[in-house]
């Protein structure tokens, strides 16, 4: 059992809930067809940016994925102007130039979603040279999935962190699937983390549907990476609750992909209920304080339904404006 | 003023920036001992920390370019050859140039990528090629061309003033030509063409390497009683349309040469440009002179012959003067 304080636990929760509560909105939306593209859902896999963005402040970076939203959340992003983006409307993070896929906030360091598979890890070890040539004690974190791990840019990162000691935690989600393939079908290896080694720096596992737990591990790589002592690899085992994107059965014309043992264990390894009942159980809270949690967390969610519903359009003409500096 | 060769025109550009800017770092592979000299000994004044060997990854050394432009530093990324580029591309065009405006405008992205471009040192294809073409189909990267040591020096300080992503091409095969540097600091606009020679007949649009081969065919077709004028455009993205449109406005003629690709090279960007908004004022087809469409070759021999050659310059204003009006 790691060692958590109430108020972090607390802390934790909140994000986990918060990216629940929305994440299940905007598959709502999706399907009652009021967003334009494509989302990919962060459902199951909300541990793992909870238990990270807990662990760092707001001047420290993050990069992330095609699966993006529950990292803005988590560091701390609004969430009307994370679904206003998602709307595509004027009010959101990107004034709806970047969408699902591509939200950011500068100014508590979330550096981009992004729709190239490992494509935010280089830009993740740029913002830590960034923060050692500026001589500041910040992180930067690398949010990835288990089909990044295969691509040049994850070997790539991780040895140029590595070589230049560089204040990065490499952080992947492996939840299994490289977008319709099970990860077992594209490398041969059982844990991502052994690959650390390779690149000489620690490399730790640990159960990604554990808010607390990802917490305890991330918090030691911050610890080294804030002393100046290099980058950290860590594999969080977890689980994708629904599809790679939404509206998948549309083209999966009747074929399915998931393995069922697999697809019950996502079920049982619910990162929210985890989290809920050791909150219970360790008696860092009672029922009653969660179920305020819960109303509040489901009150602001709606809330930004409403801003997203309500907000303008962007005009036409800022096509041609965000250009050149 | 004193003769320098482009090396050291760009050596005392970087130098100047890092003396005026700390947040500006230079990093790539071997820039130290530096291939093509232009970041050597810049360590021994500005320290390992801002003059930083990275491994051969240009992937990550990209992306790592713009993770750090991102958040305060003011990286020039030297990729040595131009061919590299292909390694970082996914770097380049999916976050670079898109980044700032996929974001809302949220960032800057302070950011020189450095390399050689183009062929004439028998190097063969895989260190060879126009890079060009590629990154002007970008959109918001801007792309640098610099055909004299005087000009690289200017353009590449206003690169690196520059709040955005910048290419800055430099002819391979005028590593060693010396021209008129002032030793003091200077910038030059971009998109701001150079008339290397006035001429009322015929306009030649070129950059880079292909300005001098230009000038040597004027020369020759000057003796014909041909007078040409030839724009050096010295910036692709953004480049001077004005200029360009306002010469052909004058001579009704116009010939396009550019050491890349023939098919979507920048000289068919240019004759497209002119034939929307100029076609009225033609006397005669444009010409395109282009590399042929083929690898580098290896042999000095072949290799002369696959880019636009100062006989195939000269052929194709002689074409232009020939044709009749319809």
């Amino acid at each position: 059992m790691s060692d958590v304080q109430p108020a972090v636990a607390l802390d934790i929760y909140r994000r986990v809930l918060n990216i629940r509560r929305f994440e299940e909105e905007v598959g709502r939306l999706f399907t009652a067809g009021e967003l334009p593209g494509v989302v990919h859902l962060y459902i199951g896999e909300e541990a793992v940016a909870a238990g990270v963005c807990a662990a760092l402040r707001d001047d420290d970076y993050v990069t992330s994925t095609h699966r993006g939203h529950g990292h803005v959340l988590a560091k701390g992003g609004d969430l009307n102007r994370t679904m206003a983006e998602i709307f595509g409307k004027e009010t959101g993070y990107c004034r709806g130039k970047g969408g699902s896929q591509h939200i950011a906030d500068f100014s508590i360091g979330m550096l981009g979603a992004c729709g190239i598979v490992g494509g935010g890890m280089p830009i993740a070890t740029g913002a830590g040279l960034s923060i050692k040539l500026r001589k500041t004690d910040q992180v930067s974190v690398a949010f990835f999935g288990d089909g990044a791990a295969n691509e040049g840019s994850f070997h790539e990162s991780l040895n140029l962190a590595s070589a230049m000691t560089l204040p990065v935690i490499f952080v992947c989600e492996n939840n299994q699937y490289g977008e319709f393939t099970p990860a077992r079908d594209t490398m041969n290896i059982e844990d991502i983390a052994v690959r650390a080694g390779g690149y000489g720096m620690p490399g730790h596992i640990v159960d990604g549907t554990d808010a607390l737990e990802v917490h305890a591990v991330v918090n030691q790589a911050v610890t080294r990476a804030r002393n100046g002592e290099g980058p950290t690899l860590i594999e969080a085992k977890t689980h994708r609750r629904g599809g790679h994107a939404e509206g998948e059965e549309a083209f999966l014309a009747g074929q399915t992909y998931r393995l069922p043992e697999e697809e019950e264990m996502a079920r049982l390894r619910d990162p929210l209920l985890i989290l809920h009942e050791r909150i219970l159980h360790e008696g860092v809270a009672d029922a009653h304080a969660l179920e305020n949690i819960e109303q509040e967390t489901t009150r602001r969610v709606a809330d930004a339904v409403t801003f997203a519903r309500e907000s303008p359009w962007p005009a036409e003409e800022s096509v041609l404006e965000d250009t050149w500096a | 003023m004193p003769r320098k060769a482009s090396v050291d025109a760009i050596r005392e550009a970087l130098r100047s920036e890092m003396q005026r800017d700390e947040s500006v770092v230079v990093m790539g592979e071997d820039v130290k001992l530096a291939v093509f000299a232009g970041t050597r000994w810049l360590h021994r004044e500005f320290g390992d920390e801002r003059v930083i060997n990275t491994p051969i990854s240009e992937l990550a050394v990209a992306g790592a370019g713009i993770g750090a432009a991102a958040t305060g530093i003011r990286p020039v990324i030297d990729l040595m050859f131009g061919t590299f580029l292909y390694l970082a591309l996914d770097q380049i065009a999916n976050q670079a140039g898109a980044m700032r405006y996929m974001f809302g405008g949220q960032t800057k992205l302070p950011l020189v990528f450095m390399t050689v471009n183009g062929s004439g040192i028998s190097a063969g294809h895989h260190h060879s090629q126009p890079m060009h073409p590629l990154f002007m189909n970008m959109p918001l990267i801007k792309v640098i061309v610099p055909s004299t040591p005087y000009d690289a020096k200017g353009l590449l300080i206003t690169a690196i003033r520059d709040d955005n992503p910048v290419l800055f091409l430099s002819p391979l095969a005028l590593g060693s030509l010396r021209g008129e540097v002032p030793d003091e600091t200077y910038t030059i606009p971009l998109g701001e063409a150079a008339i290397r020679r006035e001429g009322d007949d015929v306009t030649i649009c070129t950059v880079g390497a292909m300005s001098r081969r230009c000038m040597e065919a004027a020369r020759t077709l000057a003796k014909e009683g041909i007078e040409c004028e030839v724009i050096d455009l010295r910036t692709l993205k953004p480049w001077d349309k004005a200029c360009l449109l306002r010469s052909v406005r004058k001579t009704g003629r116009f010939v396009a040469v550019d050491e890349s690709f023939p098919v979507c090279g920048a000289a068919s960007e240019w004759a497209a440009t002119v034939a929307e908004k100029a076609f009225q004022h033609l006397r005669a087809p444009v010409q395109r002179v282009s590399n042929l469409d083929v690898p580098l070759p290896f042999s000095p021999v072949l290799e002369s012959a696959a880019v636009p050659t100062t006989e195939r310059i000269v052929d194709a204003v002689r074409r232009c003067m020939q044709a009749e009006p319809a």
